[in-house]
């Protein structure tokens, strides 16, 4: 057992968990406030890749420049695919809701793939690295942790600190009475989801900057985030956070002890446990 | 069993084995390969109805008693030349077993959090059977043409399958209609409109949902054998395609969620109409999106599906159409 090894892939891992973090949190929000699980999650988050690339590649633009409009048309996105796919059955059940963010699902894909073939993509982005013994910093990994965390704080500054904010932990605690209190709901439900998804778009972007990527990457990341919120809790952005640094930390340091392959048995075996046993998370109460 | 004397009942079974015939009567090869894969998706929605349509129980990962069964079977096929049907039935048998084991615990989840289990089963099923080397791990196995010399060469074998196939589409459907119809499917459908009340009536709640989840795992699990039969190759990414139980979701959305009619009509109309954006030049490109596009707007605006859009508005249909 190497030392150095561990501490190179902790590290890896560490960086790797906090945008899978973000990633998941999005998702963890949207059915926070509206109990919706969105199965359009994965195409959103190949979207957030293809903006910055087409940005970067296109036009030129840094693609952590090009964030900022990754952001805004991430809400903007997310609040038209709620008022299409969701508004009309956001009170049925679970199923309704469930093929309904499916069918957006197909849609982006279709989309994508008619657009941008299935061929892999890449960004070249270096930031240089740092090197402690055999642990190598990237630049790139760094920054999107930086990002990750800075976004994640606007966030919760945003939930707490704000009256739009509260409104919205208001609707997720309990529509009606939100409602009464002179609360338009429905803005806050399309302002949730446009939320989510820019979340999601924006790990899409980061994760761009450091790995390859296709048009059909994102059912792997959405399974992936499924698993990074139940493990936090369905429904708990701190836990999706959480979540998203065990299953990074799992990927990267599992691999010095059993082959990779046999990771996600291990990732899905621990996300069926836990539903059965904690199903409210590791932060969740009993 | 008032149902075996019930006139509907047996109308639906003639009229799907009726159609079935039909590629055998004219000998059409290829009419006969469309037929196999929509007797199949049936089986499958079918399923998926017994214990989505009646419990309530959204089972996103039904496609992984399929590949379970399909695995199962090829394994026994290949490696111990048994004979297809004993190795069918025995992958059948193995999946139920592992349906009832898994829903004791997972049945209890409510909700999303059971749809997100069946997820994570299937997942963890497809991992694990990649990693397997005993099945090949992630290149699968494949047969050695040998194996169907036993049904009469190739050829023969795919007729086999296609009988095989129409087969266990009339007893999957036939459950469906008998489950439908029998005291126990009233309890299911007690315990899909509220499960605290249907308890409080004296139903188990537990014990009936695990019941059902055993039988609907069966038919998906045979229906995987025929087809990986048929196919003479197996491997992980196509036995547990998460995709193909979502698609198995949309027909029973599209033909009418907790009919018996439905699921059939839905897998005719979603098999026939990908087929035609599929093949058609100018529609190809978007197949997906314009599929999306008309799943929407069924959840949005026909929730209850075909047949029950049917059922709604001529009430005296609903007598003669389950």
């Amino acid at each position: 057992m190497n030392i150095e090894a561990l501490l190179a892939s902790t590290f890896d891992g560490l960086m790797l968990g906090f945008v899978y973090g973000l990633m998941a949190m999005g998702l963890t929000l949207i059915f926070g406030v509206m109990k919706v699980i969105n199965l359009g999650h994965g195409p959103v988050i190949v979207i957030g890749m293809f903006s910055v690339l087409v940005l970067s590649q296109a036009f030129g633009i840094n693609p952590y420049l090009a964030l900022p409009v990754v952001i805004v048309f991430g809400v903007l996105f997310g609040m038209v695919m709620y008022f299409v796919a969701l508004h009309r059955v956001i009170n049925a059940p679970e199923l309704t809701t469930l093929l309904a963010t499916f069918s957006v699902n197909l849609m982006i894909t279709g989309t994508m793939t008619v657009l941008f073939s299935t061929s892999p993509r890449g960004l070249d982005v270096s930031l240089g690295s740092l090197q402690f013994g055999a642990v190598t910093i990237l630049g790139t990994a760094v920054t999107a942790v930086v990002i990750a965390v800075l976004v994640t704080a606007t966030l919760y500054a945003f939930l707490y600190r704000t009256r739009t904010g509260k409104s919205i932990r208001a609707v997720a605690n309990n529509r009606s009475a939100a409602e009464l209190m002179g609360i338009n709901s429905t803005r806050m439900l399309a302002l949730s989801f446009g939320l989510g998804t820019m979340l999601a778009m924006i790990s899409g972007a980061l994760l761009a900057t450091r790995f390859s990527f296709t048009v059909l990457s994102g059912s792997g990341l959405e399974t992936k985030s499924f698993v990074i919120v139940v493990l936090g809790g369905l429904g708990n952005p701190t836990g999706a956070l959480l979540g998203g640094i065990i299953i990074g930390l799992l990927e990267s340091i599992t691999t010095i002890f059993i082959p990779v392959s046999w990771v996600p048995v291990l990732e899905f075996v621990v996300f069926v446990l836990i539903l059965l046993v904690r199903p409210n998370g590791l932060l969740g109460a009993r | 069993m008032k149902t075996l004397t019930n006139l509907p009942f047996w109308l639906l079974l003639i009229v799907v084995a009726a159609l079935a015939a039909i590629p055998v009567a004219l000998n059409n090869v290829s009419l006969r390969e469309d037929f196999f894969l929509i007797l199949m998706l049936a089986i499958l929605a079918s399923s998926i109805n017994i214990i989505m349509g009646y419990t309530g129980y959204v089972s996103f990962g039904h496609i992984v008693f399929f590949g379970t069964g399909g695995y199962i079977a090829f394994y026994l096929m290949q490696n111990y030349q048994i004979h297809f049907v004993p190795a069918a039935l025995v992958g059948g048998a193995t999946a139920s077993l592992i349906a009832f084991l898994i829903g004791i615990p997972v049945l209890r989840l409510r909700g999303a959090y059971f749809a997100l289990a069946t997820i994570g089963i299937n997942e963890a099923f497809r991992s694990f059977v990649t990693n397997f080397e005993p099945f090949g791990g992630s290149i699968g196995m494949f047969f050695n043409f040998a194996v169907y010399d036993a049904y009469g060469g190739a050829k023969n074998a795919g007729q086999f399958a296609y009988y095989a196939m129409i087969g266990l589409a009339l007893l999957t459907i036939a459950t469906s209609f008998l489950i439908k119809k029998a005291k126990f499917g009233l309890g299911l459908m007690a315990i899909r409109e509220d499960q605290d009340a249907a308890q409080v009536l004296g139903i188990n709640p537990a014990r009936m949902k695990v019941i059902t989840y055993t039988i609907s795992a069966f038919f998906p699990a045979v229906a995987g054998a025929i087809f990986f039969f048929k196919n003479g190759l197996i491997e992980p990414g196509v036995a547990f395609e998460l995709h193909r139980s979502i698609e198995a979701l949309v027909m029973v959305m599209l033909g009418g969620y907790g009919t018996v009619t439905g699921p059939i009509v839905g897998a005719i109309v979603y098999e026939r109409l990908r087929g035609f954006l599929i093949t058609t030049q100018s529609l190809s490109n978007f197949h997906l999106v314009i599929a999306g596009a008309l799943l929407l707007v069924i959840v949005l605006f026909v929730p209850a599906g075909f047949i029950g859009w049917l059922r709604q508005r001529w009430a005296a249909l609903g007598r003669y159409l389950e």
